[in-house]
């Protein structure tokens, strides 16, 4: 009995274990892991500081305060306030995006996004690789194009580090159009590939932690739970064989 | 010290003298056979979940607005800026994916070891209900956080309804109290999940114990020891093969409580989201009637019956014959004990038709619920490159329809025709050390 109740359920544990990385694969076909950590402080202060420079000037985090960032990236008020806060926003007010809406439909044709839930929205492997799918396309209203979200309004914003991307066309099927074989830098920007790779990785990151930010404590506080309540099976387990010890003798 | 416990005691005892009788019927003096196993944890554990899901819940309502346009943001607001707001919530979404976790295996349980049978019919139709409400509880709580799926996942379901004729259209309108899913289903939806059906749960929930305690746990050999030998260590009128729920089921619960408690927790820290499976992508962002999700599909646990509602397709000018097919899938697990007439309870000692069978029902109830959640649409490319997909799922996903309600028709003609051939079914219970 005993026996068969352990490996029971040590089978149970096995399988939702083993289910976790086949339902953790949630990106989509095709797509570059993201490989993100949002334990890596350095990496989410990184990113903070790409998506302030490059990013905040048209999506806001409204869920996220400048006085929440301080302290989860582990940063002076001061140094959020002047580095990060560019429209006098008070340092327990969340992150809004300058840019008037109603201009924003007129340049991009639409409102770019709030970003605060787009990495649990999307899943950190889309963003990770629509940020690095950006290449010049003259047919489109901004000139530039993506081949992970086909047509999308936004421009390549980070090219003066990723340089200038172009698409190299496969043989057109006859009546349909060429579909892009694979991307090339054709004007080197100021990072490598690999240092752009990194940067991308390092905002996505960023926008992983905005999208969830009790993912920083979570996992560290999970760990003794487990620990206390594996402790605690285990006690309850020899109390529950104690009791029985007079069923199990009498049969 | 003892003496202030014995004269509280004794001052209760003196004005409600049926206390202490009841907790003895049910506790120290309830006698439940001595060989239940892994599978009869999952009747205390959904106990445990439901109390999690209501002392949760009381707290999210703390901070939740029930409003369409405050709904979305209170969510986040609970997950960011409420202390600990982030654990009740995510104690309260795993829970509620658990809960249905637990309840399947324990109906399964009960089919296997035909728990349902004579004289338990009536504890099989209270757990039915139970299981009907906690569908529909399940269902309101889902579309409260206003999300995306939220939305258009109640736009579904509750179009559904729209398929009865000719008052169908306007019991929907009725349903939602808008033309779409809007500000008043979200607060009568509200209304429903916080209290309505939570009180109905909990009547149903004493109920379906008391009519056990009545007549008797089941048990894996399927032995009736209430008509076994008598006399046990406690009492010489009681069965022999029965030993007291308290102390020894409680510890024993309490044990696989801390089991169960340590893989929710795996769950709730580790993976809360488990992979899209119990908060999925599209529901964070906020509802939107004019933006569709790419795949719009129930909650896990609705899977396998929303699949059979898609697979069956409309004849006659109407849809009606899915949703019948849905609701007569639950319909005939209530109406077993009068489908299933073997006298024999426990799959232990019953035909090897039964046991096919009964694999039969699980296989095609996974494989529905992968249907329903869109795996198969996504496999079946991906293992056959030609193939048409529409074709390939819905041969597949008939094919599973007809092994559900395979199930029921068979054991009507293999127990009503007398095709089992049934094991002896030993005199004693069998403890397997």
């Amino acid at each position: 009995m005993i026996k068969r109740a352990i490996s029971s359920l040590a089978l149970a544990l096995g399988l939702v274990v083993a289910t976790i990385p086949a339902l953790a694969n949630e990106g989509g076909e095709g797509m570059a892991p993201a490989g993100t950590n949002v334990a890596d402080r350095a990496s989410l202060q990184r990113g903070a500081k790409l998506f302030f420079n490059y990013c905040v000037g048209c999506h806001s985090l409204k869920y996220v305060r400048y006085s929440r960032l301080a302290s989860d990236l582990g940063l002076s008020e001061e140094e959020v306030m002047t580095n990060f806060n560019f429209t006098g926003a008070k340092f327990g007010e969340p992150v809004i995006s300058h840019m008037p809406a109603d201009d924003a439909k007129t340049w991009f044709g639409k409102d770019p996004p709030d970003l605060s839930l787009e990495a649990r929205a999307k899943g950190v492997d889309f963003i990770y690789n629509y940020l690095n799918a950006f290449y010049l396309d003259p047919s489109r209203p901004v000139g530039w194009n993506n081949t992970v979200f086909p047509n999308a309004s936004m421009p390549n914003v980070l090219w003066e580090l990723q340089g200038l991307q172009t698409a190299v066309h496969g043989e057109a099927a006859p009546g349909q159009e060429a579909t892009v074989e694979k991307l090339e830098i054709t004007t080197p920007g100021r990072m490598t590939p690999e240092q752009f790779r990194g940067a991308t990785r390092d905002l996505t990151t960023f926008l992983e932690y905005t999208a969830e930010p009790a993912a920083l404590e979570r996992q560290s506080i999970g760990v003794w739970v487990i620990l206390f309540l594996a402790g605690l099976t285990f006690l309850l387990y020899l109390l529950k064989h104690e009791y029985w010890k007079d069923v199990h003798d009498s049969h | 010290m003892a003496n202030v416990f014995t004269s509280i005691g004794d001052w209760v005892n003196e004005r409600a003298p049926g206390l202490a009788p009841m907790y003895r019927a049910h506790m120290t003096e309830y006698y439940a056979p001595k060989n239940f196993n892994l599978w009869y944890y999952f009747g205390s554990l959904a106990l445990l979940v439901l109390v999690n899901q209501i002392v949760t819940g009381i707290f999210l309502t703390m901070n939740y607005k029930t409003s369409a346009l405050e709904a979305f943001n209170s969510v986040e607001y609970i997950m960011r800026d409420v202390e600990w707001g982030w654990l009740i919530r995510y104690m309260h979404s795993t829970g509620a994916s658990l809960f249905f976790v637990v309840v399947f295996l324990h109906m399964f349980r009960g089919i296997m070891y035909g728990s349902f049978k004579r004289p338990r019919e009536l504890v099989w139709i209270l757990g039915m209900l139970i299981f009907l409400v906690l569908m529909a509880e399940a269902f309101m709580g889902y579309v409260l956080p206003w999300g995306n799926m939220s939305f258009w996942g109640a736009k579904v379901i509750i179009s559904l309804f729209g398929t009865i004729p000719y008052i169908g259209d306007s019991l929907v309108q009725w349903i939602m109290g808008d033309f779409l899913p809007a500000d008043a289903t979200l607060n009568r939806f509200f209304a429903l999940h916080v209290i309505a059906l939570p009180l109905v749960l909990l009547l149903l929930v004493v109920l379906h114990i008391a009519a056990l305690h009545e007549v008797g746990s089941n048990n894996p050999d399927g032995v009736d020891v209430k008509h076994g030998p008598k006399g046990n260590r406690w009492d010489a009128e009681k069965p022999a093969d029965g030993i007291p729920f308290h102390p020894y089921y409680t510890v024993k619960d309490l044990f696989g409580t801390g089991f169960f408690l340590t893989i929710a927790a795996f769950i709730i820290f580790f993976a809360p989201t488990f992979g899209g499976w119990f908060l999925e992508h599209d529901n964070f962002t906020p509802a939107n009637n004019l933006v569709t999700p790419s795949h719009i599909k129930p909650s896990w646990y609705f899977t396998p019956f929303y699949a059979i509602l898609r697979m069956i397709p409309s004849f006659f000018g109407t849809a009606i014959w899915g949703v019948i097919g849905m609701f007569g899938a639950i319909l005939l697990l209530a109406l077993l004990p009068w489908i299933d007439k073997g006298a024999v309870r426990s799959v232990r000692y019953r035909g090897l038709g039964f046991r096919i069978a009964l694999g039969v029902l699980v296989v095609s109830f996974l494989a529905l619920g992968l249907v329903g959640a869109g795996v198969t649409a996504e496999l079946i490319p991906e293992w056959f490159p030609h193939a048409d997909v529409t074709t390939w799922e819905n041969a597949f996903g008939r094919l599973m329809v007809a092994g559900y309600f395979g199930f029921f028709v068979f054991v009507w003609v293999y127990t009503r025709f007398g095709f089992e051939k049934t094991k002896p079914v030993p005199e004693r219970v069998t403890m397997h050390d």
